[in-house]
């Protein structure tokens, strides 16, 4: 079983896909895939080490340098094996997803989910249209139907409850007009307290933090 | 209004719209293309024009043309890319043109790298150009800051005929933030009445030109300049201090660099140890006044300049600190930040603790 996550660039896929990938662990070997081609920084990658250390097993292009260039690694056929649990990070954007393109023949008998990450704070994914038409424009560029949708809508550090329910209702609002379901509503553990009676509540650990973001560093005011 | 999630790159393209920007020329680089990829977007539906152009020194050219003509123009690049457009850089200076020129750096010297970098320092406050001439250097921390700032940038352009650089590196250009849309204080900006925007056989012809072949006209040229750049130095001074009043150790950062060095400076004012972070925003002109009164405070045993390069921005802290107090550097060059825990044990070095 293949997840594989697309969504605008910026949208917290690869926090998600992080996350989701940490949530398999169990019997089965679990891979975290980066797929992302087009983004230089933030990526899987950066973490690889960690993520291994935790048990996933990581799959990186180029040994996990900060380089790009487009080349994907021959491992990721593995994922397509049986009794394996894979979680694909794809890259931003439509052009991001046309990567997904060239595994057509291994989805297609490789049972898989495709999620769109949304996040309402990102004007290109901030109202219904618009997130439909980046739906529609990832669906063509990678040749496969989203699935399920994960409302990711966050402000960072300055997150609150009423960030991720503004971006569940845009959410419902989606499925409503296209029948795509809504699978996760992602925050942060941190907020627990505040989210804790969401629907579909997917809490996350933050990996993907700036160089200074430790305790202090999500405060500092420069 | 409410705060959006922005990346860097985009944020401060669109923050270019905001502020007038009708044309764009430039080239592909990491880690700055979703500056060009935005434009190419964005502009059509303001009745703008973007053009990558055949090169960095074609799109320097560009933007010489079309501030000649009196429009709000900018290019963006990352440092092998703007050492290109350099002679297109010290032509609008003399020229006289406002333009706006984004380096969102990345590891160097040559080709280097696509990690973040703050080694053009030396290149965007000395004018990596011939002859004597300066930019405007502004140099945002945060995505907010660099909203701000570009839509500034241009106020700036206009008001003094100067090419300004906002000086950015690849981690302000890949990272998000939430910001609010915010627009500059009003300047009353004067009339470009130099622009060679079509006579309609009412005046005589603008000429912009950067060749003054005569030497004692050249000269009349330099002194001109000198005397706009003096009224910077007094007028567009920018710095921001965080942390203790009275501390024990300063440090000097800019950009990304200066959130590192805030963050240890919270970690050692928590175990006792006073710290504060002083902040240019210019880096030209660098507030070398406001620095010296900072170093120069009673309890003050240490300056710390902290960048992500081999020491450049220390040599302008040496010169405002004038000796008073000793001056270290702590930092490294080729695209690895480092964390708030090693910049808190180098000053503990320093401090002999």
């Amino acid at each position: 079983m293949i997840t594989a996550v697309t969504g605008h660039y910026g949208s917290g896929k690869t926090e998600f896909a992080i996350n989701l990938a940490l949530s398999l662990r169990g019997e089965k070997k679990v891979y975290l895939c980066d797929l992302d081609i087009v983004n230089p920084y933030f990526c899987t990658r950066e973490r690889k080490e960690v993520l291994t250390e935790k048990g996933l097993n990581v799959i990186v292009s180029l040994g996990g340098m900060q380089i790009d260039i487009p080349a994907l690694p021959p491992e990721i056929l593995t994922m397509f094996e049986p009794n394996v649990l894979g979680v694909m990070d794809v890259g931003g954007d439509p052009v991001g997803a046309r990567v997904l393109a060239r595994y057509e023949r291994e989805f297609a008998r490789t049972p898989h989910e495709l999620l769109c990450v949304i996040n309402a704070n990102r004007r290109e994914t901030s109202t219904a249209k618009k997130a439909i038409d980046y739906i529609r424009a990832i669906e063509q560029s990678c040749n496969m139907k989203v699935t399920g949708l994960v409302n990711n809508t966050h402000l960072l550090h300055e997150t609150t409850r009423d960030e991720i329910e503004k971006g569940r209702l845009l959410c419902n609002e989606i499925s409503a007009m296209t029948g795509i379901p809504l699978k996760y509503n992602a925050a942060d553990k941190r907020l627990i307290k505040q989210v804790s009676d969401i629907p579909h509540l997917f809490l996350m650990d933050i990996y993907m933090k700036k160089p200074w973001e430790d305790d202090y560093g999500s405060k500092s005011d420069v | 209004m409410a705060k959006e999630l922005w990346k860097g790159n985009e944020a401060i393209a669109e923050a270019a719209i905001k502020a007038g920007c009708k044309f764009f020329f430039g080239y592909p680089i990491t880690p700055q293309n979703e500056i060009p990829e935005y434009f190419s977007k964005r502009l059509p539906e303001v009745s703008g024009c973007f053009l990558q152009a055949e090169s960095e020194i074609a799109a320097i050219n560009m933007v010489y043309g079309a501030a000649g003509a009196g429009s709000r123009v900018m290019t963006s690049s990352s440092s092998p890319g703007i050492s290109l457009k350099q002679e297109g850089i010290t032509y609008i200076a003399c020229a006289e043109l406002p333009a706006v020129i984004v380096n969102m750096m990345r590891g160097g010297p040559g080709l280097g790298n696509i990690a973040p970098s703050q080694a053009d320092y030396y290149q965007a406050t000395r004018g990596g150009g011939n002859g004597d001439y300066r930019t405007v250097v502004l140099a945002p921390a945060t995505i907010q800051e660099a909203t701000d700032l570009v839509q500034e940038a241009f106020d700036i352009a206009d008001m003094y005929r100067i090419p300004v650089v906002v000086l950015a590196d690849g981690m302000i250009g890949q990272m998000m933030e939430a910001i609010e849309w915010r627009t500059p204080k009003k300047r009353e900006l004067p009339k470009k009445t130099w622009a060679t925007d079509g006579t309609k056989l009412q005046r005589q012809h603008n000429i912009v030109n950067s060749l003054f072949i005569d030497a004692g006209d050249c000269t009349v040229q330099n002194q001109k300049l000198a005397k706009k750049y003096e009224a910077i130095v007094q007028n567009e001074i920018k710095y921001s201090i965080t942390g203790e009043e009275d501390p024990e150790v300063v440090f000097v950062a800019y950009g990304t660099m200066s959130r590192v060095a805030r963050a240890a400076c919270m970690r050692l004012n928590e175990q006792g140890i006073k710290a504060s972070l002083f902040r240019p925003i210019t880096l030209w002109p660098f507030p070398t006044e406001q620095l010296k009164a900072e170093a120069v405070k009673p309890n003050v045993k240490a300056v710390i300049t902290v960048e992500l390069s081999m020491g450049q921005m220390v040599d302008d802290v040496k010169i405002a600190v004038e000796g008073a107090k000793k001056v270290s550097f702590v930092g490294t060059g080729g695209g690895i930040i480092p964390t708030p825990q090693e910049i808190e044990e180098a000053a503990k070095k320093i401090l002999g603790r």
